[in-house]
């Protein structure tokens, strides 16, 4: 009886702390969105008002009619093409690094290495190149860069997947009568379903997040959110209400796509645990 | 014609020379077993022949055409494997269909095939399921059955019973020796059960450290084993081996053991030993060649011998019961009622017919 009722109490002690931390951590994002819905009034108002007197949404239609919505869209070109890239380009290398032992035993570990580069050592470096390939402020510069930055992270983390998958399925494939890249297809990537998913959200949003190369490599065609929000902070004053629907309009893509792919996300991560 | 030909193949996994220089020749329709401990070469071989793995040297011809440079999808063949190598993220069904639909069979045939193998295995009521709702058996026989369903040359089976419990794998075995005589098709298998080599081959083909020690038909190697690696490696209990030198007059000849004791050998056989006088040999006897002699009992070949008895493990219809001769300590394979407890003394007969006689500095069986 005893015990129960401390087993009981255990757990309201332990729900309750969950419940606080995670109040917490999201009250930032909460109080982002509020933000985004307020009148100038309401987010300056003192003492802070923690929920606006009527949801509207004029913030959001000013960023839409100036055109800077499009920076979202912007992120999201960028973003996608590069995970693509880097999913496709980074997975083949992988199942090589696993299958063929290409580069002997050092290579994979060189290649994760390139991941620990701090970017800003090479901005300029870069810019300067771009500089003289006329890349600077295009989609492809942009693309190419990420998907560059995004490799060793897809590559390490692929590798990782494809030696969990018994290689007697492939093999079994590859007398049944595909070819490497049937079972590529057919076998490797269905196996590894899981992991393709988290890595690519975790590129994707590595991606969607990127700041520094942006605000160099960018001007005004292809500026991505991140840039874009900087823009509001301004020497006079800041700008609140563009600055949270702004940030808003980059958080819901990442929202949306995690909610839709958190089974495979979870699953993938811990499959990862097992063996790197 | 043989339906498949190797010529002095090599492999190297790095520093280590996995098969020396094997040559085989397997008939068309023949079970041919390859068998020897681990490490031996014999999956590596079996995997070579497969192409999945590169031979360092040497010719693979499968149908009179070298395949060396073939990728396995054109060499057809069929493999079963150890772990069962099913996809779990498609029905047994597609599971079975997968090599068809990759050699791009038509549709309708297919469907036809998968039930027809299905229905030869047992496993028709399965083919909707995922392997993971099926027990080890069930996946050991869709494994089975993607094989089967297709029409290939040779058929390569990797230790495919070492993952069941005996009682399933002495099941599989008479269902895999079945669908050999159903299909009369070409088959290896690799094994390292000696019983399974036994049981299911055609021919053996008995390998240590990657080279072929000896092979030809089960019984052949067992009753006449070219080397003392063979004898010991084919039988249950193993053959005793008993360290021994030969002795003999103008009268007859026998082997006289470490303790003094002297085993009579047939005449015919002392004959052919004559020239071998004084030189040491290692006498190997089979467990069921020593029974228990009968009173006044008296054949020529036969030696008696007074045994104490150290263990006795009853099985059954027979008991084994562990003596000392010689200073080895021997097995003997006798009736359940022929020796009932540790230190009784026994007279045992040692059928020295049938015992082999091997050269100790070769390893080869003399006589």
């Amino acid at each position: 009886m005893k015990a129960r009722r401390r087993k009981r109490f255990g757990v309201v002690v332990r729900t309750l702390a969950a419940g606080a931390l995670t109040l917490f951590f999201l009250f930032p994002i909460y109080w982002l969105f509020m933000i985004s819905f307020k009148t100038p009034d309401e987010i300056f108002a003192y003492p802070p008002r923690w929920w606006p007197g009527r949801i509207q949404f004029d913030n959001y239609a000013v960023l839409f009619k100036d055109g800077d919505a499009t920076t979202v869209w912007n992120s999201f070109v960028v973003a996608g093409a590069s995970t693509l890239a880097a999913m496709f380009l980074g997975t083949i290398c992988a199942y090589s690094l696993a299958r063929f032992r290409t580069g002997g035993k050092h290579l994979s570990n060189w290649i994760i290495s390139q991941r620990m580069v701090p970017p800003i050592a090479v901005v300029f470096p870069i810019f300067l190149l771009y500089v003289t390939f006329g890349w600077v402020d295009t989609y492809f510069g942009l693309i190419l860069l990420y998907t560059t930055f995004n490799l060793p992270y897809v590559i390490w983390m692929m590798r990782g997947y494809i030696l969990d998958i018994p290689i007697s399925l492939e093999e079994a494939a590859l007398v049944d009568g595909c070819t490497r890249w049937q079972v590529l297809w057919k076998v490797v990537f269905p196996m590894a379903r899981a992991g393709l998913f988290a890595t690519a959200i975790f590129t994707f949003v590595f991606a969607w997040n990127e700041f520094l190369f942006a605000l160099v490599l960018t001007r005004t065609e292809v500026t991505t959110y991140t840039v874009q929000v900087t823009h509001y902070f301004g020497g006079q004053s800041n700008f609140w209400a563009k600055i949270s629907a702004m940030s808003v309009l980059g958080t819901v893509p990442i929202f949306i796509v995690v909610a839709f792919m958190q089974r495979y996300l979870v699953r993938g991560i811990s499959l990862g645990a097992v063996k790197g | 014609m043989a339906d498949l030909r190797i010529t002095g193949l090599h492999k190297y996994y790095g520093n280590v020379h996995a098969v020396r220089g094997v040559d085989l020749e397997i008939a068309a329709g023949e079970f041919t077993v390859l068998v020897g401990p681990s490490g031996c070469g014999k999956s590596t071989l079996l995997r070579t022949i497969a192409g999945l793995e590169d031979a360092d040297a040497g010719t693979i011809e499968i149908g009179g055409e070298v395949v060396n440079d073939e990728p396995p999808r054109r060499r057809d063949i069929a493999m079963v494997f150890q772990n069962y190598a099913l996809y779990p993220y498609m029905t047994v069904f597609d599971n079975i269909a997968f090599g068809l639909r990759a050699r791009k069979t038509p549709r309708a045939d297919i469907d036809a095939k998968v039930r027809q193998a299905a229905q030869m295995l047992a496993i028709g009521p399965l083919l909707d399921r995922y392997p993971r709702q099926l027990s080890g058996g069930q996946l050991q026989r869709v494994a089975i059955g993607r094989a089967v369903v297709r029409n290939a040359r040779l058929y390569l089976f990797d230790e495919p019973l070492s993952n069941l419990d005996a009682q399933l794998r002495d099941e599989m075995r008479g269902e895999i020796k079945r669908l050999h005589q159903e299909l009369g098709k070409t088959m290896i298998y690799v094994t390292h059960d000696q019983i399974e080599a036994m049981t299911m081959a055609d021919r053996i083909v008995l390998l240590r450290d990657g080279t072929i020690e000896q092979q030809g038909a089960p019984l052949d190697l067992y009753e006449r084993p070219a080397t003392r690696y063979v004898a010991g490696f084919l039988g249950s209990p193993p053959m005793n081996f008993v360290d021994a030198d030969l002795v003999g007059n103008d009268g007859g000849g026998g082997v006289r053991l470490s303790d003094g004791t002297v085993l009579g050998l047939p005449a015919s056989r002392a004959q052919r030993l004559a020239g071998k006088r004084d030189r040491p040999v290692v006498l190997g006897v089979r467990p069921e060649h020593i029974t228990r002699a009968g009173a006044g009992e008296s054949r020529p070949g036969l030696a008696r011998h007074l045994a104490l008895i150290d263990l006795v493990l009853p099985t059954g219809a027979r008991t084994y019961a562990t003596f000392r001769l010689g200073g080895a300590a021997v097995v003997a394979e006798l009736h359940a009622h022929d020796v009932s407890q540790p230190g009784e003394r026994v007279e045992l007969a040692i059928d020295m017919n049938r015992a082999v006689l091997i050269d100790p500095s070769t390893g080869h069986v003399i006589s």
